[in-house]
């Protein structure tokens, strides 16, 4: 034997032996089990979020190492992909196997099965009959094929076989099943983004993380038209158009051009009662230079308009640059007037006020609000009108959100005005309730807070205080200590709310005499501010000569409570929304999907081989029928692939029709 | 050599299936189809294309039922007369639930779901109660509690569907949007399943194992009902207002049903095993019966279970823009799909029995239950309507 020859054989056993691994059923299931198990994975680790999220979950050193695992992208990770291509692989080479034995067995009804063969079978009978032998054989294919079998007939020396089937489709479901596998991952495949990860290997294709206008994204990050498939989105607001979506890619993005302009001539959404969206759609046009003239159509959810190709969904709302009118309200010093903002939503805008330069970031508007109450057991929905949420920069880049409510909201019969404040987005908003005054407005609030910040205004009640109330001199030591710290508490919770007063007391008392120390600050503060209330009621021309009233004392405690809350506050102004003209945006979702239609074919090939493969049932039958001493002997023996208890009645039945119609008088031999 | 005359009769009728039936089979499809025709000219003005041929579509698949199966006739007749009563009761008026003595006690929707309830887990302790006791009185007994329970179940679906409209006709839709409604549907479909089992092997003591994963989903509609009030009907988001929930959802439920009716032959399996002369083995049907069953379960619940996924790749495809985006939901929904193809493929190719696989199935059952609640619970994704 020559040395080529060796190793050709040895190359076709090894070539054997892979394909018996591939093929093999341990594999297979392996496969299903590792996919489903990394899947898992998937699902409880969220996918594609900013890469920011994961670091604070899981620290650099883990996010080092999950990121180099490709686990936050893991249905597009090498291994993930490596595994779908061994399970494709895998079916394949079982579809390849197996589909010429199984449109063999599919086709031939086996009529050449030796007598030996049969008797070896399960279900069998044996009967003898006084008809001719050709006849009967006739008659009782006859019979099989009223029952639904397809028959061959075949007459051999010495004999007349007669070889029935039914149910061959249910193989036909095996390789219906697993070559559906295929055809879906073909599908899939066309659909996925490999190209594109194999151009950003090549280093063709840079993935942009920045924050760019449309008309700044650098080639190297934006798709032609002859990307064949790809799903991404874009916000167009009322009035706007676009020619481009945002492919979102791990941390960043990348920008694809559209051989046509899409424009967005209105957007309508209704509601519910409960404020959740009812339906929204957008009146879109298509402005396509091959075609010339522009094609209208309304989509919604639910409903795409399939262009070309290019399918359009309606997939979200924004706000697509409201105009708003602000009143801003300087909190340090308020002056009686405020200052006007026009500002414009998703834009900012540079501030100067007195703690220094700020910028606001309009960040949303609604244009209601609507919250569930509990009112007399019942559920009922309340509108509290327009908010608008923005961020204050500071000078150093910190910045807080605030999330401002048009309307006075009623809290126990008494108006306020709302203002939610948190440092950031993880926070709940916490809320600063402004008390309104008897004209329904917050000017009495500036001006008392511009009095208690007033050093000379506090100074002369303090002085006025320990004249009267103590009987001090001036000239007295304790005169001295007694109005300065009565003015540093007043301007510590004026400027920095109740906490500070707390602070000074751990700070300054020892522990068990704290509470005690603190109550007698607040009372101080309390005194102070009083005496200004009544100072400024009285400057507003309230007669106070018989003290104030009830609602004039629920007004003070509210306002202090304001105060105390300020310092957290922390924003140099009031921002009150005066007037908006809504402007809205539609999110679209814009996708080319070519591989679609493979998918639903491998879908339905899919379907139709697992009900194949269950519901229909692949069973053969044979009656050899010999003449022997001047009678028949018929030789009934039948096989159902993948036999189970069910075809026994099937079979005891088909024995009893025929022997009843050979017309049997003698059983078993 | 022994001679005997042959003794078995001919009773395989060979007549075509179509001509086998009888006159009550034809009265039976006259019914529906009339049934049918009337409420698509009632209600025609709330449906497109797709649901008039979801509609007739669903009536062929309930005459088909009813030949195949009989007891389903009465099933339907019961729930189909009760239902109609709940809807003349009400004549448009969603205020006469509380003033109306039958709707209020009876057959409004979360009065009959409150039946169900009852309903089921009594027979749940009449099932087991005749397990130990070997009565079949009481094993019949449970068996029409079951029947009662669907019943009330399927008129509560009925009639909850008839009540969202009444809130007003942007809020109609079919009762299975949310979790509180498909649990109910999840409960009176694994007991029909059972039933058909039940009636086929003539075995009543597979209730005692089946029913109690009933009760259990029973337990958590309660809870959530009462816990959580999830009873009220809420009206629909946008993404859900499509005639793909008419198929989608029900025929995941027929594959989550079949799934668990497949843990529970998986729990009879084991503990019948353990024991082969106990209680369990003179009451059971024989171990091979069991895994039989046990198959036939998974075989259909995979079947369905396709088409359920399939069908909902292709809503998606339409709601959300595209087929597959590995959501949450989704991807469970493969998880699931991959766990029972492996089952099957252990079973037929590799010829694996009994004990292993009646373990997978009961792990099964807790993959499908993560799916379908799990998900909804603890991750957030598209399919977060769903939400507890």
């Amino acid at each position: 034997m020559s040395q080529t020859e060796k190793t050709g054989r040895r190359q076709r056993r090894s070539g054997a032996v892979l394909l018996e691994f591939l093929g093999s059923m341990n594999l297979a299931i392996t496969l299903l089990v590792a996919i489903a198990i990394a899947s898992v994975v998937g699902t409880v680790l969220q996918q594609n979020e900013p890469y920011n999220n994961y670091i604070m979950k899981f620290g650099p050193f883990w996010f080092e190492v999950f990121k180099s695992l490709g686990l936050f992208d893991i249905y597009a990770a090498p291994w993930f992909l490596l595994l779908l291509g061994f399970l494709l692989i895998s079916t394949s080479v079982c579809v390849y196997r197996n589909t010429p034995a199984i449109i063999r067995d599919m086709r031939h009804f086996r009529l050449g099965v030796q007598e030996k063969s049969l008797r070896a079978f399960h279900h069998r009978d044996e009967w003898r009959s006084p008809d001719p032998a050709a006849p009967l054989a006739d008659t009782l294919a006859k019979r099989l094929r009223r029952h639904g079998y397809r028959v061959r007939h075949r007459q051999f020396e010495g004999y007349q076989m007669v070889a029935a089937m039914r149910g061959g489709t249910s193989r036909l479901g095996y390789i219906l099943s697993h070559l559906s596998i295929v055809v879906i991952c073909i599908g899939g495949l066309l659909d996925g983004n490999l190209p594109l990860r194999l151009a950003e290997w090549r280093g063709e294709l840079k993935v942009e993380t920045r924050d760019l206008a449309v008309s700044q994204i650098p080639p190297e990050s934006t798709l032609g038209t002859d990307n064949s498939s790809f799903r991404g989105s874009v916000t167009i607001p009322e009035g706007s158009r676009a020619d481009f979506v945002f492919l979102g890619m791990r941390d960043g993005y990348l920008l694809q051009k559209l051989p046509f302009t899409v424009a967005l001539e209105a957007f309508r959404i209704e509601h519910y009662p409960s404020g959740m969206p009812k339906s929204f759609e957008s009146d879109l046009v298509i402005i396509d230079e091959a075609r010339g003239e522009p094609l209208r159509k309304t989509i919604a959810v639910n409903h795409p308009w399939v262009y070309k190709g290019y399918a359009i969904y309606q997939s979200s709302f924004s706000d697509g640059g409201s105009r708003l009118q602000l009143q801003a309200w300087p909190l340090d010093r308020p002056a009686t007037e405020p200052l006007r903002i026009d500002a414009v939503v998703n834009e900012s805008s540079r501030l100067s006020t007195p703690r220094g330069e700020y910028g606001l970031e309009i960040i949303d508007f609604k244009p209601f609000n609507v919250f569930p109450v509990e009112e007399a057991g019942s559920k009922k929905f309340n509108n509290y009108g327009p908010s608008v949420v923005f961020k204050l920069r500071a000078a150093n880049g910190e910045a807080r959100e605030y999330v401002n409510y048009q309307m006075p909201l009623m809290v126990e019969g008494r108006p306020f005005l709302l203002s939610g404040m948190r440092a950031t987005p993880a926070e709940e908003y916490r809320y600063l309730h402004i008390p309104l005054d008897s004209d329904g407005g917050i000017k009495r609030f500036l001006r008392f807070l511009a009095l208690a910040q007033e050093k000379g205004r506090i100074s002369q009640v303090a002085h006025q205080q320990a004249l009267n109330e103590l009987g001090l001199t001036e000239a007295d030591p304790l005169y001295r200590d007694f109005t300065s710290s009565m003015s540093s508490l007043v301007g510590l919770f004026v400027e920095h709310g109740i906490d500070a007063l707390v602070e000074l007391a751990e700070k300054n008392v020892p522990e068990e005499k704290r509470n005690e120390a603190l109550s007698s600050y607040i009372k101080v503060v309390q005194g102070v501010l009083g005496t200004l209330y009544v100072e400024l009621l009285r400057e507003e021309g309230v007669d106070v000569a018989a003290g104030i009233d009830e609602q004039q004392a629920l007004y003070f405690d509210e306002v202090l409570n304001a105060f105390s809350l300020l310092g957290p506050y922390g924003s140099p102004l009031l921002l009150r929304l005066q007037q908006y003209e809504h402007v809205e945006a539609s999110g679209l979702q814009i996708t080319r999907a070519p591989g679609q239609n493979i998918v639903y074919l491998g879908c339905v090939m899919l379907m139709a081989g697992v009900f194949f493969m269950f519901y229909l049932h692949h069973r053969r039958l044979w009656l050899r029928i010999e003449e022997r001493e001047g009678q028949t002997h018929i030789l009934f023996a039948a096989a159902a692939h993948r036999e189970r208890g069910d075809f026994d009645s099937e079979f005891a039945r088909l024995r009893g029709d025929l022997r009843h119609s050979s017309s049997a008088v003698l059983s078993r031999i | 050599m022994s001679v005997t005359t042959e003794t078995l009769s001919h009773e395989f009728d060979t007549t075509p299936f179509l001509r086998r039936l009888s006159v009550l089979d034809w009265l039976w499809a006259l019914l529906v189809v009339a049934g049918t025709v009337a409420a698509h000219r009632l209600y025609s003005e709330w449906m497109d294309g797709y649901e008039v041929g979801i509609l007739y579509g669903s009536a062929a698949a309930l005459v088909w039922l009813g030949w195949g199966w009989k007891p389903m006739r009465g099933f339907s007749v019961a729930v189909a007369l009760l239902s109609l009563a709940a809807i003349g009761l009400y004549g448009g008026e969603l205020a006469r639930g509380e003033s109306n003595f039958f709707l209020k006690f009876l057959i409004s929707s979360q009065s009959a779901i409150m039946w169900m309830s009852a309903l089921y887990v009594m027979a749940t302790v009449t099932y087991i109660f005749a397990l130990i006791a070997g009565s079949g009185f009481s094993g019949k007994v449970a068996s029409a509690m079951t029947w009662s329970a669907s019943v009330m179940g399927s008129v509560g679906l009925m009639v909850r569907w008839r009540e969202s409209y009444l809130m007003g006709a942007d809020i109609g839709h079919i009762p299975v949007s949310n979790l509180y409604e498909v649990f109910i549907l999840f409960a009176v479909m694994t007991a029909l399943l059972y039933l058909t089992y039940e009636r086929r092997y003539n075995n009543r003591a597979i209730g005692a194992f089946v029913l109690t994963v009933i009760s259990a989903a029973v337990g958590f509609i309660l809870w959530y009902a009462f816990e959580r009030e999830a009873h009220h009907i809420q009206p629909l988001v946008p993404a859900l207002q499509s005639y793909w929930m008419k198929i989608h959802v029900p025929a995941n439920f027929v594959g989550y049903g079949a799934f668990a009716l497949a843990a529970m032959l998986g729990v009879a399996y084991l503990l019948m095993e353990r024991r082969p002369d106990g209680l369990l083995a003179r009451r059971l049907p024989t171990l091979e019966v069991l895994d039989d069953i046990m198959y036939k379960a998974i075989a259909l619940g995979f079947a369905f279970f396709t088409v359920a996924t399939v069908l909902g790749a292709m809503w998606a495809a339409e709601a959300w823009g595209g087929y597959w985006s590995w959501d949450p939901k989704e991807t469970w929904a493969l998880i699931v799909w991959l766990n029972y193809a492996a089952w099957l493929h252990l079973r037929l190719t590799k010829g694996w029995r009994g004990k292993p696989l009646a373990w997978w199935a009961i792990v099964g059952l807790f993959v499908t239950l993560f799916a379908f609640v799990g998900v909804n619970m603890f991750l957030s994704g598209l399919h977060s309507y769903g939400s507890l």
